[in-house]
């Protein structure tokens, strides 16, 4: 723990609670301890892979599938804020979270996190198979103790590792389909796996006080914006040619690579135009109380946070359409025939 | 956990909420279960 004293003790409450109990915990609390809208995300990237193995799924047990995939997401967010109760209460995005506003204790997060990890993992083994159920498990323990415990506390690339776990829903879907992970289901999850950085550091360019405060180190805190900007660019542009691979493999059609093209232009353009920037310079002068209330230096690091989500969320659309419409892939071979 | 004798009504009220949902859940888990190995005992008696 390189920025932060150690933060948990094994009892299951975070060490430094920041508030009493106050108010009674109601259910409501506990699913937002799940983070709905992140396992929303999860579910479709996971409902993508599963559609894209192509293999006939029973719907009861595919729908089982998503919803242990859903769970699980939900439990390690539970064990994340658990863990994080501490840091969650310096900050402005997360101080209002269940646990740092004294709604729900510590331990009772623990528990939701542990026994719906334990729930979701044995019903995937049980309902489809034991490579899908593994895939779910090492997902939590690595969103839970690598990401949570060790990095994002220790090192400026958390976000860079840590975001396998969110990276491997997609496979989880397709090894729930299949009962294999191809190499086709591990390119979902290089795509996932490279948008992160980009995605997550445009958004710490204008948050960067807040993970400051908490002593988080994010990129921006630690190696500066110019530097962080700099490593978008670079990200960037991996990653866009990288989502144009899934047309060369037999997994997109000329659909999906009309959509990766085009956004990735796009992407690409605002990169550049958050490189050229001073997008997180502002941030060190400011005193505002809105957390995304956006200084003109900082708009262009916005702009790539916001496309970075409609460009993802397009590129598995566009899959998932493809493959439910049967349309037939654009692979290598049919561009020889179209040559 | 508070003592039920000395509660007030809205933590009355938010535990009756958390006893409900955790039984749903429990009565879900069973329920998927059951479907499960109904599904995949179809599934191996068709073979």
């Amino acid at each position: 723990m390189a920025m932060t004293e150690a933060v948990s003790t094994p009892a299951g409450t975070p060490k430094a609670a920041p508030k009493a109990v106050r108010a009674p915990a109601r259910w409501q609390d506990f699913v937002q301890l799940m983070k709905p809208r992140v396992m929303s995300l999860v579910v479709f990237t996971a409902l993508t892979g599963m559609v894209c193995a192509g293999q006939p799924v029973n719907p009861v047990l595919g729908a089982i599938a998503i919803l242990c995939i859903a769970v699980g997401a939900g439990a390690s967010a539970a064990l994340n804020m658990w863990y994080d109760a501490d840091i969650d209460a310096k900050m402005r995005r997360t101080r209002g979270r269940p646990v740092p506003a004294g709604r729900v204790q510590g331990a009772d997060a623990l528990a939701l996190g542990v026994v719906l990890s334990m729930f979701s993992v044995m019903l995937m083994g049980m309902a489809l198979n034991w490579l899908a159920a593994g895939l779910l498990a090492f997902t939590i323990f690595f969103y839970a103790v690598v990401y949570t415990v060790w990095l994002k506390r220790s090192t400026a690339q958390n976000i860079v590792i840590g975001g396998l776990a969110g990276a491997l829903p997609p496979v989880i879907g397709w090894a729930a389909a299949s009962g294999t992970a191809p190499l086709n289901a591990w390119l979902l999850c290089a795509i996932i796996f490279m948008w992160t950085p980009p995605h997550f550091w445009a958004l710490s360019l204008y948050t960067s006080e807040d993970y400051k405060k908490a002593g988080v180190p994010m990129m921006p805190v630690v190696a500066g914006p110019a530097s962080t900007r700099r490593q978008i660019l670079v990200y960037s542009l991996l990653f866009t040619p990288l989502c144009l691979v899934p047309a060369f493999t037999g997994l997109g059609g000329a659909g999906y690579l009309a959509v990766a093209g085009l956004g990735g232009l796009v992407f690409l353009l605002l990169a550049v135009r958050l490189f050229r920037s001073q997008a997180g310079d502002a941030s060190r002068q400011r005193n505002d109380d809105g957390l995304y209330d956006v200084r003109a230096g900082a708009k262009d690091a916005r702009n790539l946070f916001a496309f970075s989500i409609l460009y993802l969320t397009l590129l598995f659309a566009t899959l998932l359409v493809e493959h439910l419409m049967g349309a037939a892939p654009l692979t290598l071979a049919s561009w020889k025939l179209l040559s | 956990m508070s003592d039920p004798a000395r509660e007030t009504e809205v933590e009355a009220k938010a535990r009756r909420g958390r006893n409900i949902a955790l039984a749903l859940g429990l009565v879900i888990f069973v329920v998927l279960v059951f479907v499960v190995t109904i599904v995949r005992l179809g599934a191996s008696v068709a073979k």
